[in-house]
């Protein structure tokens, strides 16, 4: 019995976890006039939780993360419209869609400075924007995508018009994807990521091939953002140029940073917590929904972003960053 | 063709103007402030309001621009901005995006979200052509140019003549050698911050008329600035000037013989720049991490 | 019969005009305890950073076991068995001692691309990872977080983590720079208990250690070497005494 346990009692999950699930997927069922809501934030915490992968673990800043979101939306799009309905189908090839266009992207993300790493993150995503943009035959241009009719899931349940099914679909998958990514990062893979997070040099120094985990993680994580693409297209039968805007990526980054960033549940925390302030604020002024982000951006990063889950510390001098 | 050339220079000249400050601060405070757009807007706006206002004239309301901008940028500096400078580059990407949209909904409260339009002056209207109309010069594009041209001018001599000049290149080499030898690093990055910032007001006030001003213009040419910054490199002016440059050209130029692709080839050459020298194109070796 | 497991010929280093390491040629012997040593800007780390592959030398080459390794990638090279410690705690502030002990372990056993077993089960890596605790007296704070340990606990940490690697050939970079009075001897003891098949190139500007540590010297002085031999030789040799007398340091024997 080594006292080296505590390592692999990491990895356990907790008593709350699979509670915590549960309540998830009985959400639906409990609250079948939300279930559209569900639905999205089953679908954006995924995508938070595959930008955590990138973020979180490896540290790298990118902006433009949203460019696997569109890209696997409108793989699955274009797929169930002219080859076929299956959802299951589309979900896997929004899946390598999107870790097709990471691996790509990735060679461009390994070399040069944070700053290099945003413009570059985010001049792919605009080029993507610009692209569909211009392929309008194929993508629909500025009006989107439309007339993306799904097929019945395993072939019996149909998508009905309250939403049950694909938010059950989506919290589905949100739920593999998730223990996935679960077990990637306790595992000795994981740990070497965050060591190359903590400090590449010495990651170097012990023999880690830093460039190749980090084009792995990060076409991983592209593939699970193609992933929650895809359920977009799918769930709500349409597919539009605003999955490639700044505002998605800079959405997701946000989201992930209320959260907490590196324990995989921030990604979805976050995007519960984002998801309901924004039904709240747009509520009573959609127009300026931008403005209280704004404020509340500056303040969290003023504060101190380690500070936001322990409200105790919100008025004294000393600790945070 | 040599109009295109012409008009692209022009565009050229108002990134640099616009994006300089941008550059020099990153060099400077390793600060990567996405809110540089904001600044620029602010002297649009104001250049507006003050014509249509109070009824003063185009000329009058530049260095005004310029002005009142630094100072805004002074006094965020040291209130806002100065606490960021060691915080790690996610929390400052965020600040300013904060920032910028908390910008950007404030003016569309304000002002409205729609283009403003800038009535210049009969002076500045019109256009000269040479060579039997092969090369047709806007007045106000010439204009530009000079205002541009001499500030250049201007801001170079100031970093390799004057006494702020080499303590600005001192700082920016090391600032903790440079605050052991005297130099009071908090003024210098504050006199930089607003002097940057005065130039992005004064870009915005000169470009209104050529780039468009509304609400969305810090997000809109974001992307340029960023792009004059990461491929021009952080150590000099030159380099952001000559980035801004190739960036004006290649994008008049894309956009007028190949307009389907539009934006693209601009987005695609800086990729394709940043992949093949990742600390842009004019930087020595690395500096940052 | 002693043979040659790292070699350098001709290794030279430019910065711009500036040759930071001239013609530097090096044997470190199987088995050895070699310390390297020399005045302050002599060019001791750049040629340890050309060593392990951080920098690329403007001439000349790098011979690991005979193998040319000159153009070899950082992380390869520590595959081969070259691995170095720094001298500025080059560590891992979110990890515990235990974490990322087992983590170099893991890596180190070819494990490190294992995705979907935690870590934590394997124990071969388990084994490794306590008994690195053990040596390195780290056992009672390998739960603490890096970031909170105390410097001399660190500074032990950042050699087991080399050691953790099985190198062949270890590069000691000022091991018990900054480290307090208190905790120095725990950590020469370390370093003195060293298994004798590693190879050790050790950097020191500590002359007790080099005397006590040390089989072979190597001096040198503004980027090349000035001179090499034993202990003794060093000790009593005139150039030696010119540099470090002309730098204000003393030397013992």
């Amino acid at each position: 019995m080594t006292a080296s346990n505590p390592l692999a009692a990491q990895a356990r999950w907790r008593p709350w976890e699979p509670v915590l699930w549960l309540a998830a997927l009985a959400t639906p069922w409990l609250f079948k006039e939300h279930a559209l809501i569900i639905n999205e934030v089953a679908i954006v915490a995924l995508f938070a939780v595959s930008l955590d992968l990138i973020l979180g673990y490896t540290g790298i800043v990118s902006l433009g993360h949203a460019a696997f979101l569109g890209f696997g939306a409108y793989s699955a799009a274009l797929f169930a419209k002219h080859v076929m309905p299956d959802p299951l189908v589309g979900l896997l090839v929004g899946t390598v869609a999107g870790t097709l266009l990471g691996a790509l992207f990735s060679l461009t993300i390994l070399r040069g400075t944070d700053l290099t790493r945003i413009m570059v993150t985010l001049g792919l995503t605009l080029i993507l924007f610009e692209l569909a943009n211009k392929l309008d035959w194929l993508t629909g241009g500025a009006d989107g995508l439309q007339g993306v009719t799904i097929g019945p899931l395993l072939g019996r349940f149909e998508f009905d018009l309250y939403g049950q099914v694909a938010a059950w679909y989506s919290l589905v998958v949100l739920l593999l994807c998730f223990v996935l990514a679960r077990r990637l990062v306790h595992s000795p893979f994981g740990a070497t990521l965050k060591a190359v997070r903590d400090n590449r040099l010495r990651a170097m120094a012990i023999g880690i091939p830093v460039l190749s985990r980090l084009s792995v993680v990060y076409t991983l994580a592209a593939g699970m953002a193609g992933a929650a693409g895809a359920l977009l297209a799918q769930t709500t039968g349409f597919a539009s140029l605003d999955v490639f805007s700044i505002e998605r990526s800079a959405d997701v980054v946000m989201m992930l940073v209320i959260g907490g960033v590196g324990w995989l549940y921030g990604g979805v925390a976050g995007a519960v917590v984002f998801k309901l302030l924004h039904d709240v604020v747009a509520g009573i002024t959609p127009q300026y929904w931008n403005f209280w982000v704004g404020l509340f951006l500056v303040v969290l990063v003023l504060v101190g972003r380690e500070r936001l889950l322990k409200p105790w510390t919100w008025f004294s001098r000393k600790g945070a960053a | 063709m040599l109009t295109i050339l012409f008009d692209g220079i022009a565009y050229g000249m108002l990134l640099f103007i616009l994006a300089v400050g941008l550059s020099v601060t990153m060099g400077l405070m390793n600060f990567i402030n996405l809110a540089h757009g904001a600044f620029a807007m602010l002297g649009g706006y104001l250049t507006v309001a003050l014509m249509q206002h109070q009824g003063l004239p185009f000329l009058a309301c530049l260095p005004i621009a310029f002005g009142v901008t630094a100072l805004v940028g002074a006094v965020l500096e040291r209130t806002l901005y100065r606490p960021m400078y060691k915080k790690p580059h996610l929390d400052q990407v965020l600040f300013s995006i904060g920032l910028t949209f908390m910008a950007v909904a404030a003016t569309d409260y304000f002002m409205g979200s729609q283009q403003q339009i800038i009535q210049l002056p009969e002076w500045l209207l019109g256009r000269t052509e040479w060579f039997d109309g092969a090369l047709g010069m806007g007045h106000y594009r010439l204009f530009i140019i000079a205002i541009c041209a001499a500030l250049t001018v201007g801001l170079q001599f100031v970093l390799s003549r004057t006494r702020f000049g080499s303590r600005l290149r001192a700082s920016v080499d090391d600032p903790r050698v440079a605050a052991s030898l005297g130099i009071n690093v908090n003024l210098v990055f504050a006199a930089t911050f607003a002097v940057g910032s005065g130039l992005a007001g004064l870009g915005g006030a000169l470009g209104a008329e050529v780039l468009g001003l509304d609400p969305s213009f810090p997000l809109k040419f974001l992307v340029y600035f960023l792009i004059v910054v990461a491929v021009g490199g952080t150590s000099s002016i030159t380099g952001p000037l000559l980035a801004a440059l190739l960036l004006g050209i290649a994008d008049v130029a894309g956009k007028y013989y190949i307009p389907k692709l539009g934006g693209f080839i601009v987005y695609t050459l800086m990729i394709a720049i940043l992949i093949w020298r990742p600390h842009g194109l004019f930087s020595r070796l690395g500096g940052g991490k | 019969m002693n043979t040659t497991v790292l070699k350098t010929e001709g290794l030279v280093k430019r910065f711009g005009g500036i040759a930071a390491t001239q013609n530097v040629s090096l044997n470190v012997q199987q088995g050895a305890r070699h310390a390297l040593i020399g005045p302050n800007g002599a060019g001791k780390t750049t040629l340890i950073n050309l060593l392990t592959g951080v920098l690329e030398p403007s001439a000349g080459r790098i011979l690991l076991d005979g193998d040319d390794i000159t153009t070899l990638a950082p992380h390869q090279r520590v595959r081969r068995g070259m691995v170095r410690t720094f001298q500025i705690n080059q560590l891992f502030n979110s990890l515990t001692p235990q974490e990322t002990l087992a983590m170099v372990v893991a890596q180190h056993l070819g494990l490190g691309g294992r995705w979907w077993q935690p870590l934590g089960r394997q124990p071969a890596v388990n084994e490794r990872c306590d008994q690195l605790l053990e040596q390195f007296h780290l056992g009672d704070v390998r739960h603490v977080r890096t970031e909170h340990l105390a410097y001399g606990k660190r500074r032990l940490l950042e050699i087991a983590i080399a050691l953790a690697c099985e190198p062949r050939v270890l590069l000691l970079d000022e091991p018990v720079a900054g480290v307090p009075a208190g905790e120095r001897e725990e950590l020469l003891r370390t370093v003195a208990a060293l298994p004798a098949d590693v190879s050790v190139l050790l950097i020191e500007h500590d002359m007790d250690l080099v005397f006590e540590f040390a089989r072979f010297i190597t001096v040198l002085v503004n980027g090349a070497v000035l001179v090499e031999g034993t202990p003794e030789a060093i000790a009593n040799d005139p150039q030696v005494k010119a540099v470090y007398l002309g730098h204000g340091e003393a030397i013992h024997g």
